[in-house]
């Protein structure tokens, strides 16, 4: 379930992070949700099955007359996705006919795996990635090809910056996590 | 922000994307050269974390000093003497003992260090150190085992993990010492004060030469010398690496 409610200190049930729940009001409130469904087609590179929406890089649209400004914000700091993710902004932009527009970075609030929603999870999973464990950055990943806990952690750096390696004691099926970050 | 404020927060962030840029490329030199695959793997996504924290240091830096100065003019178009990173930085990569005590001991360092520069009145600086953080928990946690498991290994890999703290435990202390520039821009609540991490970061560092069978260096020596760009002779011989393409090739893009 995803809770539209921003954070309250005290409470138990799982909320968003205030900082997300401020970016899904930025699109829900938008005056031109258009731009934002042209961006929907812009995946992460490493990982096609998620866009840069879903992802939470994509922080922002905005237009500066006939500019649209698109702010975005870095999953790691060296992640070479970035640059990819930059073109194909403008090429997404170019191509539905936005021909004037500008990238900005920006860094803060710093990018968090928590930001992605339950539906993108589940896709995450279905495509053989183990999603984010909620909380704590020690907690093991379940297997996402088989669903079993007995795991083991095989190097805490993957494939790229943003996964780590583990392998399932059941399966016996490597498989990339999605680190919590 | 005045002109010799903005010069001076510049120059900070010269220093703090020297270190990061010097240390990412030493890591770096481990690509395809890992004692395993997954550990290869594990080097350079550290050093490509520490090349993205240079990229946003200098990037910054460039943007206050404006004009013509950009982030890889200052990565690429400076020599020695104009490179403020810390010595430990620069010293060569050595064997895998000495790339990981060196990079346990400035991971615990940099939590310190990025923790209060989150606090920063510099906006950009503090979003900086809140992005970089993140990052670095996750090589403290992987240095720190790593020192556990060469201290609980064999003899060959306790003499290699206490060699190399031996070589590196003289170049510690520049790691908290302030000069004229940061101490002017902590009293302003921009920098950190480095000489404030120098007890917490021994506590820290302690507690896991306990867990291990290490001698703590007794110390005795230091050198300094990097934040006034006179360096070891290492580092020239890195740049020519780092830097080959845009000497042999000036202003060549791809
Ligand atoms: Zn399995």
């Amino acid at each position: 379930m995803v809770n539209t409610q921003p954070c309250v200190s005290g409470s138990t049930i799982p909320l968003l992070p205030h900082e997300e729940y401020e970016r899904r009001q930025r699109r829900a409130q938008s005056s031109h949700p258009e731009l934002w469904c042209v961006l929907d087609a812009v995946k992460d590179p490493e990982i096609p099955v998620i866009s840069i929406w879903e992802l939470g890089v994509l922080q922002n649209i905005e237009r500066e007359g006939e500019t649209v400004v698109v702010t975005i914000t870095p999953t790691y700091s060296g992640c070479p996705a970035m640059d990819v993710i930059r073109e194909e902004i403008a090429t997404a932009l170019t191509t539905a006919g936005y021909g004037q527009h500008r990238v900005l970075t920006q860094l803060s609030p710093a990018w968090s795996s928590t930001w992605m929603d339950d539906d993108a999870r589940a896709r995450l999973q279905a495509y053989g990635i183990a999603a984010p464990v909620a909380g704590d950055v020690r907690s093991d990943p379940a297997c996402p090809h088989c669903g079993s806990v007995e795991v083991r952690s095989i190097s805490e750096f993957g494939s790229t910056a943003c996964k780590a390696l583990f392998q399932c004691l059941d399966c016996r099926e490597p498989f990339d996590y999605f680190k919590s970050f | 922000m005045d002109n010799d404020l903005t010069q001076a927060t510049a120059d900070y962030a010269v220093r703090l994307g020297d270190d990061a840029l010097i240390l990412g490329h030493r890591l770096s030199e481990w690509c395809s050269r890992g004692p395993f695959m997954e550990e290869d793997l594990a080097l350079t996504n550290v050093a490509l974390d520490y090349i993205g924290r240079a990229r946003m240091f200098l990037g910054y830096a460039a943007q206050l000093r404006g004009g013509e100065c950009t982030e890889d003019t200052l990565a690429y178009q400076r020599d020695c003497r104009e490179f403020t990173n810390l010595l430990i930085n620069e010293l060569p990569r050595g064997d895998f003992a000495f790339t990981m005590v060196r990079q346990y001991l400035l991971d615990e360092h940099s939590l310190l260090f990025l923790d209060q520069l989150g606090r920063s009145s510099d906006s950009e600086l503090a979003a900086i150190a809140g992005k970089a953080i993140k990052e670095s928990r996750y090589h403290q946690r992987r240095s720190r085992e790593w020192m556990l498991r060469l201290g609980d290994g064999t003899e060959e890999s306790q003499r290699r993990l206490q060699n190399a703290l031996d070589d590196l435990w003289g170049y510690t202390p520049e790691l908290f010492l302030m000069d004229e520039l940061e101490t002017a821009l902590y009293e302003l609540g921009i920098a950190v004060d480095r000489a404030a991490l120098q007890a917490p970061w021994q506590a820290a560092v302690h507690s896991v030469f306990s867990e291990t069978a290490v001698t703590v260096p007794s110390g005795g020596w230091e050198v300094v010398g990097g934040r006034t760009g006179y360096h070891t002779e290492h580092l020239g011989h890195l740049l020519s690496d780092l830097q080959f393409v845009q000497r042999a090739y000036p202003g060549c893009q791809w």
